[in-house]
């Protein structure tokens, strides 16, 4: 075997190593933990960029870990999808990590560990193949993530952590109630395995299938924070520290991820019994969450609230193109996913220089002390209020309009337009709100000690040119996207190369 | 058996849950413990209940049970109690830091 074969398993292999790196090398050797948290991150970058550009050419990898054959052991495959997630995971978290290396590791000992492990569970749980394998992926990218949350300590963050702690692990046994039915119907785990054993099963299961289905829906929407689940995610992302909420805006996306993966191979048109059965649900759901999360938006105190909200909302919009479970749809969502991550890491990251630059931390929206940079801070968050908006000339408005084009000229079409738009303005003027309050009704004096941004703002910058260059490339992305959600609604070609068929 | 089984996981899961949906986190450990052993009596069960039967090919013995549930169960077992260790120490850091139990971190308003 050629070191190529085994691209599939770096994503985990590398940040797994780092993380064990830096717990074993505890103790004051943070620049040791800093070089090593780069080296594996720009690593991982590399490999999925890599990755990314074999599953586009058509290819699609899959690893045996155990070497046996399909269907038995845990594969992982590497699809257009998969690559797709692993590019965007591994861009939000070198700027995190680059951000949190000027300072912000500093609050305690094991801050580059808990973020290797949290690349460890995330890649995994984008590559693997296997639903029990992915439950397991789940708890890696879970437990890391709540000691990265709690990371810094405090009264916020510890009531935060809590709520959110107790929410996942209920939602944790949802999941093996879910992913333990499904294994009683059919058999299997594998993914490709069920697909094909559910497609066969008698009418009689029928109910047991969708049961099982609509258990892994709710246990995704916890993850992906859609309407009646939602509640956690602002406190939780509001309190947590600027790196760390700017590399939670992929975990969101994992429950995103889940659904489109799932939900198309599993319980798809051609499921049998389990066929469609979140295709009337997916879309209500999602246009509900939107309209709460807007609203929201609108009414939160603080900056870092409206950015959860908002993030929220770009959940409700992302999912609302997916439910309509067409070509178009899926390819304008996950468009629309790559950007609104990196827009909403960008604010978060904003919304802390903002806060430092303030005094006492504070990004609540009253009146405050001026800002000593408001030329580059303003301009950062000017950029991301654009982005997250959806107004021209950003990514953010390529994506809305790919997805209200791909939204049918039946009534669930015309409710996506008017909430998405609706919302849209909503979200305009609240975040406008925000940005006069912020930089333009302030004392005339500083705050004492406010200090620069220097180094901080070079990881927010990168950022910001991640969006322009994905407004710029719009067309290679997309019709990436395009390909991949090609590839999603036919799966014979993903169950085959699984299963090792002829 | 399966009538004995079914009630035990019923029983597990509705004294987890009356028990998770309390406001103090000890009775919200408790409860999230006791809704994972009724999941991990489920996932057993799905490997089909058949009494005195190998979970490893003998020569001979031709009545086999499906030996994945209980491996996945074990895996589960295992994170669980990762998890609820992990969360004990946090409720004990909840009472050190904020000074009271509540699952809100504050008292609610008499």
């Amino acid at each position: 075997m050629s070191a190529l074969s085994h691209l599939a398993i770096l994503p985990i292999l590398i940040p797994l190593v780092a993380g064990l790196i830096c717990v074993l090398a505890r103790g004051r050797l943070r620049p040791l933990h800093r070089a090593v948290s780069l080296v594996s991150t720009l690593a991982v970058l590399g490999v999925a960029v890599a990755l990314a550009v074999r599953t586009g050419a058509g290819e699609l990898l899959v690893y045996r870990p155990g070497a046996w054959p399909g269907p038995y052991g845990i594969v992982l495959v590497a699809d257009r999808l998969a690559a797709l997630m692993l590019v965007v995971t591994a861009m939000v978290a070198l700027a995190a990590m680059l951000y949190a290396t000027s300072g912000g590791d500093g609050r305690g000992r094991h801050f580059h560990a808990f973020f290797q492990l949290q690349l460890v569970g995330l890649n995994g749980a984008f590559l693997t193949g296997d639903l029990f394998n992915l439950f397991v992926f789940f708890e890696i990218l879970l437990i890391a993530s709540y000691c990265l949350l709690l990371y810094g300590g405090g009264e916020r963050r510890t009531k935060a952590a809590l709520h959110y702690v107790v929410l996942n692990l209920a939602g944790s046994a949802l999941f093996l109630v879910g992913v333990g039915t499904l294994y009683g119907v059919t058999g299997s785990l594998n993914m490709a395995d069920v697909a094909v054993r559910v497609a066969l099963l008698p009418p009689t299961d029928a109910a047991l299938v969708r049961g099982a289905g609509l258990l892994l829906l709710v246990v995704f929407g916890l993850k992906a924070a859609v309407m009646p689940l939602y509640f956690w995610l602002p406190n939780a992302y509001a309190s947590a520290t600027a790196p760390v909420a700017a590399l939670f805006a992929i975990m969101t996306k994992v429950g995103v991820y889940c659904i489109v993966r799932v939900f198309t191979l599993i319980f798809g048109p051609l499921a049998g019994p389990g066929a469609d059965t979140i295709l009337p649900w997916l879309l209500p759901i999602a246009l509900v969450t939107q309209f709460v999360a807007y609203g929201g938006a609108f009414a939160a105190r603080g900056l870092r609230r409206q950015i959860g909200y908002l993030l929220i909302a770009s959940v409700g919009t992302m999912l609302a193109a997916i439910g309509l479970f067409t070509r178009d749809g899926i390819a304008a969502g996950l468009y629309y996913l790559i950007h609104s991550t990196l827009t909403v890491a960008v604010l978060f990251l904003v919304a802390d220089l903002l806060a430092r630059q303030r005094g006492a931390d504070t990004d609540r929206l009253i009146s405050g002390p001026r800002l000593i940079e408001p030329g580059r801070i303003g301009t950062l968050f000017f950029i991301g209020a654009i982005a997250v908006v959806g107004l021209p000339p950003l990514a953010g408005f390529l994506g809305k309009a790919q997805i209200l084009a791909a939204a049918p000229a039946t009534a669930s079409g015309w409710w996506l337009w008017a909430v998405t738009l609706t919302g849209s303005v909503i979200a305009l003027v609240a975040i406008t709100r925000a940005g006069v309050v912020l930089f333009w009704q302030t004392e005339s004096s500083p705050a004492p000690a406010a200090p620069r941004t220097q180094g901080r703002a070079l990881p927010v910058i990168g950022l910001v040119a991640a969006l322009l260059a994905l407004t710029v490339l719009a067309g290679p992305v997309t019709s990436f996207t395009t390909a991949a959600a090609d590839q999603l609604l036919q799966p014979a070609g993903y169950i085959s190369s699984v299963l090792g068929g002829p | 058996m399966a009538f004995l089984m079914a009630s035990a996981i019923g029983v597990l899961v509705a004294a987890g849950i009356f028990l998770l949906l309390r406001a103090r986190t000890f009775p919200v450990i408790l409860g999230l413990s006791l809704l994972s052993y009724g999941v991990n009596l489920f996932l057993v069960t799905m490997g089909r209940l058949r009494g005195g039967s190998a979970p490893i090919l003998v020569a001979g013995v031709t009545d086999q049970v499906d030996p994945l549930p209980q491996a996945l169960v074990l895996t589960a077992i295992v994170i669980g109690f990762g998890m609820t260790a992990f969360l004990v120490v946090l409720a004990l850091r909840a009472r050190l830091t904020l000074g009271n139990d509540h699952v809100d971190g504050e008292e609610p308003d008499a």
